[in-house]
């Protein structure tokens, strides 16, 4: 403890400040024991409550209140029990004179001198042997770590002619998708893919604002969006069927399905991307072609396009 | 027998040399030191939950047929990682509680640096010579909302996966090198090839804690080098600390304090159910539910998203996505204003000189606004990260929740900043508002009157001497030489208001 005082002069231990804070240390310690006997207790009920596989409630509920008196114990020892101060220490300013830095610096250069003296050739290859690793330690640290992009973020699985397929593996027949309802399809070769996830909806023929060049992509009232939210990639899994919107649960951006998926509220910047599709000759939903832009979320090298 | 094994460890350590210092360091009486003490216990309690649950986590994205005990889960496909925090969380006995903690220990880990770091802000605590400390603080503050993020992401639910879906989306937003990053840290486009919730797994258990450690270790030590800042008061100085000295004041209390911060997160643990992953099911990447929110120190970043108006950058031939300006620009901005606000601040009010006395937030007004303004900006988002649920419980439309989330979050702090200003005014105006209260000595004077005069805070310590009174004529009660008092000098506890 603090025997003396900021300009040294030794404060006596009878000083008042050595006083136990309590006003009534009797009844301090008493309270003390008291918090410590009830941990005692509920330490015990922990043991037995894990010996007899009790319950959640029973383990924590005894070993949180156990922890809990333990504590306040302690606390209860540190607040009234101990010196009731208050004691000083002195501090000494962070700053230093310029003649301590002088010192320094002076020894580190006169002796860095020695060191390095005509050895700059030494230096430089040394830095070069550095400089060398940490280009080559770059490779297994980052490059190692994934493929490139390459043209990962332009295609899915979709391909032309390919079935579109429920998450249990069942083809699509026009016949499984009443008038307002709604399935997720994949292609048969990539079911639950997290690119592929593609949201078929089934709209009142004429019901909808075709673009142009996409007359042929909805048969018959059928349309398909790529289910990643073109925000942040999240799946737009809500379809409310009175409004016609799509709705991403994450930041809640809209996409109206009448008028090509455009988003009408929310963060999203950009449409879905529709998928053509055709009805065989069987009723089966197949694609056209694949998508005819990168689906989800922007992406730096995606061009300015909208 | 302990004397001649404390001789035989001192003579091969020296402790004695020194060790009286640690033993004397002395910790100011303050309420707001505790908190920065409620992040280090709870990031024990962290440490101690966390290894109970590697024990019996399994990082893995193998998909397997669930067929443990939780009947509504059986026979689905899940990753081992969902798995294995299912079973532990019913078959591992009290390993519902140590995972309970565990999230819940997170939650309060984060908090308390969150209002540790404000009350630093406030009080300039990061002032000279600190400023470095600040910065170590800050990078603890992002580490930590990093880790707790990756911690809840590992249970390969469908909350947290729909919310590593979005940290791609991030990830990929970044100009640049923003596809590469992604692809890199996922193995290639999301999902990845199964690599990220093992990835996810050794950065949140190895390496990060490692670093937090690190980094916890030289914020401490800088403390021990700098000493305590204090605040104004009797006795205080810039060249002296008053307080509790290490023992074994401080030491009696501190130790209690873990135990109650442990035994408070145990007691939450228990009754207060989080993250019920059963109930969300496993990832499916096709699946969202609704009221998607992540834990509470990520939710401005998902207001953020939220309320970001539908904007992107379209240059010839490249892009920059919309989420790269709420969830990239946003914190990036704001972090590194937080890294450089000691050095702008000294710069602007030129102040550059050593303080270890702190300021009372009311006495720096701006600074306050300020703080108070950015901390409003971060509440509407925090409270925008809820717009699906307001607009759900208070039957209004989602568009409507959403602008009005635009507006205020642009509003709020604007109206803060003056409000926040004006009350610091105020306050100054009233020297005795809020003080810590103090005994009065009341002395009676001869004419009748009454005069109070402030005592000394502490009683027996020698601290300001305050003026002596002019008392014109003393009453002398009896004629007792040792009577020779003031008549009625009487000590009230009386508020100083």
């Amino acid at each position: 403890m603090s025997d003396h005082s900021s300009n040294g002069t030794p404060v006596p231990t009878d000083a008042p400040q050595f006083e136990v804070a309590a006003r009534n240390p009797l009844r301090a310690e008493k309270m003390t024991a008291a918090l410590f006997l009830l941990s005692v207790a509920s330490f015990a009920g922990f043991g037995a409550a894990y010996w007899q596989n009790g319950s959640n409630f029973w383990l924590g509920g005894t070993l949180g209140f156990g922890m809990s008196f333990f504590g306040a114990g302690f606390v209860a020892w540190g607040k009234y029990l101990m010196p009731r101060g208050p004691f000083e220490e002195p501090r000494a300013m962070m700053e230093t004179t310029p003649e301590e830095q002088k010192a320094l610096i002076d020894d580190f250069a006169s002796r860095g001198k020695v060191a390095v003296k005509r050895r700059g050739f030494i230096v430089g290859v040394m830095a070069l042997a550095g400089g060398i690793f940490s280009i080559v330690a770059l490779f297994p640290l980052l490059r190692s770590l994934g493929p490139l992009p390459k043209n990962a973020f332009y295609t899915t699985p979709w391909r032309k002619d390919a079935y579109l397929t429920q998450s249990d593996g069942r083809r699509v027949a026009v016949s499984d998708v009443p008038i307002g309802s709604f399935v997720t399809v994949f292609p048969q070769n990539d079911v639950g893919g997290a690119l592929s996830q593609t949201i078929l909806i089934h709209v009142q023929d004429g019901a909808i604002i075709t673009k142009p060049g996409r007359e042929t992509w909805g048969p018959d009232g059928y349309v398909a969006y790529s289910k990643v939210c073109t925000h942040s990639g999240c799946p737009v899994g809500l379809y409310e069927q009175l409004t016609g919107l799509l709705l991403c649960p994450c930041h809640q951006s809209m996409f109206l399905v009448a008028k090509g998926a455009e988003p009408i509220f929310g963060p999203a910047p950009r449409p879905l991307p529709q998928l053509p599709l055709y009805v065989d000759d069987s009723g089966y939903l197949r694609a056209q072609t694949g998508y005819d832009e990168p689906i989800g979320p922007g992406f730096w090298e995606r061009g300015g396009t909208l | 027998m302990i004397e001649g094994l404390w001789n035989w460890i001192d003579n091969r350590l020296a402790i004695s040399r020194g060790g009286r210092h640690m033993l004397n360091k002395i910790f100011p009486d303050h309420w707001s030191f505790m908190i920065g003490e409620i992040a280090l216990y709870s990031l024990v309690v962290l440490l101690a939950t966390g290894v109970f649950l590697t024990l019996y986590f399994v990082p893995s994205e193998h998909q397997v047929i669930y067929s443990g005990p939780v009947l509504s889960l059986r026979g689905l496909h899940v990753s081992e990682a969902f798995e294995s925090t299912v079973n532990m969380s019913f078959v591992v006995r009290g390993g519902l509680l140590m995972r309970q903690m565990h999230h819940w220990s997170a939650n309060i880990f984060v908090g308390s640096i969150v209002v540790h770091m404000l009350r630093v802000f406030f009080t300039g605590g990061f002032r000279r010579p600190r400023e470095v400390n600040w910065m170590v603080g800050t990078t603890l503050m992002i580490l930590a909302i990093f880790n707790g993020f990756l911690g809840y992401s590992l249970p390969d639910d469908l909350v947290s996966g729909t919310g590593i879906r979005i940290a791609f989306s991030i990830l990929e937003s970044v100009p640049l090198v923003g596809s590469y990053l992604a692809t890199f840290l996922f193995g290639g486009a999301f999902p990845g090839n199964g690599v990220i919730i093992p990835r996810f797994f050794i950065l949140h258990v190895l390496i990060l804690p490692l670093v937090i450690l690190g980094l916890l270790g030289a914020h401490l030590g800088m403390l021990v080098r700098h000493k305590h800042t204090q605040f104004p008061g009797p006795g205080r100085r810039e060249d002296n600390v008053v307080g509790t000295p290490m023992f074994p004041g401080f030491i009696a209390k501190t130790t209690g304090f873990l135990f109650l911060v442990t035994g408070i997160t145990a007691l939450l643990g228990a009754f207060v159910q989080i993250n019920p992953i059963w109930l969300y099911g496993a990832y499916v990447p096709f699946h969202v539910s609704y009221a998607v929110q992540p834990d509470w120190y990520m939710g401005w970043l998902d207001g953020a998203l939220r309320v970001m108006p539908s904007w992107e950058l379209h240059l010839p031939g490249h892009m920059i996505p919309n989420v790269f300006f709420p969830a990239v620009l946003l914190p990036g901005v704001t972090f590194n204003l937080l890294y450089a606000w000691p050095i702008l601040e000294a710069k602007i009010t030129g102040d550059t000189a050593e303080h270890h006395l702190l300021d009372r937030p009311r006495d720096r007004p701006i600074r306050t606004a300020i703080g108070s303004a950015v901390l409003a900006f971060y509440f509407v988002l925090f409270g925008a990260s809820a717009t699906d649920v307001l607009a759900h419980y208070l039957s209004i439309s989602l568009n409507t929740v959403l602008l009005d989330f635009r507006i205020l979050c642009l509003v709020i702090p604007a109206l803060v900043f003056p409000i926040a200003y004006k009350i610091c005014k105020e306050l100054q105006a009233d020297p005795t508002g809020g003080k810590r209260k103090v005994h009065n000595t009341v002395i009676r004077r001869e004419h009748g009157g009454y005069e109070s005069i402030p005592n000394s805070e502490y009683v027996g310590y020698k601290v300001e001497e305050f003026a002596p009174v002019e008392v014109d004529h003393v009453v002398v009660v009896d004629d007792d030489e040792e009577a020779k008092e003031p008549a009625g000098v009487f000590q009230i506890p009386r508020r100083n208001s």
